[in-house]
C-alpha cells in the first residue's frame, strides 16, 4: 500500500542539497534554469545604458605625511631630555636609511681580550673533562690560566745494536 | 604679486585646464582645474598653440599618482580647493606618478589619519578620555591604548594633562580616535607630556615648517640652551627650558619666526647668545 502511493515531497524539500545529490546533472541544470527563470521576471531593474567604470589612477590622500619627509614632532637639545634624544635618533634614522655606512660598533671587550679568554675557557672547561690520568697534562700558566700542554706522543724506539 | 594677478587674469579668461607640470611652485586658486602629464596629449592644440614636450613619447606611464592635500580629484584630472603653491614630489621607489599637492596657511585644523598631535584631555568618562585636539570635536582616546595598560593597571591620565598621541581614525563622518601606542604596541614618544613646560598655539604652515629636514631655526634654537619641544601638527607647540624666562623667550622666537626673514633672526639669535 505504501509503495502505491509516493509521498508528496515539497519544492523546497526537493532543492535541498541533500536531495540534489543522486539527481543528474541534466535534472540539476533543469531545476537551476527554472530558479533563474522566476528570478528574473521578478527583478526590477533599471534600463539604462551601461556604464563603464574607468580605471583611476588618482589617489586622493589629505596627509601632509606623503607630500613632505617631515622630522619626529618630540625634540630635546643639549640633554635635557636623555630617552627623547634617543628617540631622536631612531625615529629620523628610519626616515633616512641611507645611514647604512658602516658606522664603527662601539665594543665592550675589545677582539684581543675575547680570543686571549677563549683560549683559556678551553683549557678550563678540558680540565674538568680529563680524566685523572690526563690532568697531568694540563699547566698553570704565569697569569692562573690554565692551559692543555701539547702531548707527544710516545712512539715505538727501536733499540739501538 | 604681479605674478599672481595675471595667472589670475588668464585663468578668468578662459578657464583652460592647464597642465599641472607648468603650474609647479606657482600660486593656484580654489577652482582651476589641473591636467596631469598623460592628458596633455588631447589638449595639444589648445594649449597656446605649442605643443608640450614629453620625455617618454609613445609609452604612456600610467602610474599612480597622488593628490595631497588642497587638490581634489575631478574626473581625469585635479581641482583645486585651497590657495596657495601646488607642489609636487617624484616618487621615491619607482612606482607610481609622484605627489602633487597644495602648499597652503591655516589656522584651523582639521584630523587627518596618521597625524602625531598634542591634546589636552577635557573628560574621563567609563573606558576613555575626551581630548580636545583643536577640530570640530574632541577625540576619543581609550584607556588601553597606552604602553603596558591593561584593565587593572590604568594609565595615570587626569583631566587637564597634555598628550602627544596619533590620529588612527579621522574622517569627516565619524569621531576622531586617538591613541599613544603605535601598531607594534610601543609608546615611541606619546603619551602624557609631562609637567610645566608652556603650551601656545601656531599656524599649521609654521609646524610643517619647523620640522622640515633642513631647518635652520631649530638648529639655531638648539645651539641656545638646553630645552625640550614638542610639535603636534594641530598647530600645538610645547616648550620646556630649565627656568620660566628661558621658556617664555623660546615661546617668543617660535612664534615671531614665522614673519621674520633670515637675518632679522640671525640678529636675535646673537643678542640672545650674549647674554
Amino acid at each position: 500500500m505504501a509503495a502505491e502511493r509516493k509521498t508528496k515531497l515539497s519544492k523546497n524539500l526537493l532543492r535541498m542539497k541533500f536531495m540534489q545529490r543522486g539527481l543528474d546533472s541534466e535534472t540539476k541544470k533543469q531545476l537551476e534554469e527554472e530558479e533563474k527563470k522566476i528570478i528574473s521576471e521578478e527583478h526590477w531593474y533599471l534600463d539604462l545604458p551601461e556604464l563603464k567604470e574607468k580605471e583611476c589612477f588618482i589617489i586622493e590622500e589629505q596627509s601632509f605625511l606623503l607630500c613632505e619627509d617631515l622630522l619626529y614632532g618630540r625634540m630635546s637639545f643639549r640633554g635635557f631630555n636623555p630617552e627623547v634624544e634617543k628617540l631622536m635618533l631612531q625615529m629620523n634614522a628610519k626616515n633616512k636609511v641611507e645611514e647604512v655606512e658602516g658606522e664603527a660598533v662601539e665594543l665592550d671587550v675589545s677582539d684581543e681580550e675575547m680570543a686571549r679568554r677563549y683560549e683559556t675557557l678551553v683549557g678550563t672547561i678540558g680540565k674538568k673533562f680529563a680524566k685523572k690520568r690526563d690532568r697531568a697534562n694540563y699547566e698553570e700558566d704565569e697569569n692562573g690560566h690554565t692551559k692543555p700542554t701539547v702531548k707527544v706522543k710516545k712512539m715505538f724506539l727501536k733499540p739501538q745494536d | 604679486m604681479a605674478e599672481a594677478v595675471s595667472v589670475v587674469a588668464e585663468s578668468l579668461a578662459g578657464d583652460r585646464a592647464r597642465a599641472a607640470r607648468n603650474v609647479l611652485d606657482q600660486v593656484v586658486l580654489p577652482g582651476e582645474e589641473l591636467l596631469l602629464p598623460e592628458q596633455e596629449d588631447a589638449e595639444g592644440p589648445g594649449s597656446a598653440g605649442e605643443r608640450p614636450l614629453r620625455l617618454n613619447a609613445g609609452t604612456r606611464s600610467r602610474g599612480r599618482v597622488v593628490c595631497g592635500p588642497g587638490l581634489r580629484r575631478y574626473g581625469d584630472r585635479l581641482l583645486v580647493t585651497k590657495c596657495g603653491r601646488l607642489r609636487h614630489k617624484e616618487p621615491g621607489g619607482g612606482s607610481g606618478g609622484g605627489v602633487y599637492w597644495v602648499d597652503s596657511q591655516q589656522k584651523r585644523y582639521v584630523p587627518v589619519k596618521g597625524d602625531h598631535v598634542i591634546g589636552i584631555v577635557t573628560a574621563k568618562s567609563g573606558d576613555i578620555f575626551k581630548v580636545d585636539v583643536g577640530g570640530s570635536e574632541p577625540a576619543s582616546l581609550s584607556y588601553l591604548a597606552f604602553e603596558g595598560a591593561t584593565k587593572r593597571n590604568r594609565p595615570n591620565v587626569q583631566v587637564g594633562d597634555l598628550i602627544y598621541g596619533q590620529f588612527v581614525v579621522a574622517n569627516k563622518d565619524m569621531e576622531p580616535e586617538m591613541v599613544c601606542i603605535d601598531s607594534c604596541g610601543r609608546a615611541s614618544g606619546m603619551g602624557v607630556i609631562g609637567q610645566d613646560g608652556l603650551l601656545f598655539k601656531v599656524t599649521l604652515g609654521l609646524i610643517r615648517k619647523l620640522l622640515a629636514p633642513d631647518c635652520e631655526i631649530l638648529q639655531e634654537v638648539g645651539k641656545l640652551y638646553p630645552l625640550e619641544i614638542v610639535f603636534g601638527m594641530n598647530g600645538r607647540i610645547w616648550v620646556k627650558a630649565k627656568t620660566i624666562q628661558q621658556t617664555l623667550i623660546l615661546a617668543n622666537i617660535l612664534e615671531a619666526c614665522e614673519h621674520m626673514t633670515a637675518d632679522q633672526r640671525k640678529q636675535i639669535f646673537s643678542r640672545l647668545a650674549e647674554c
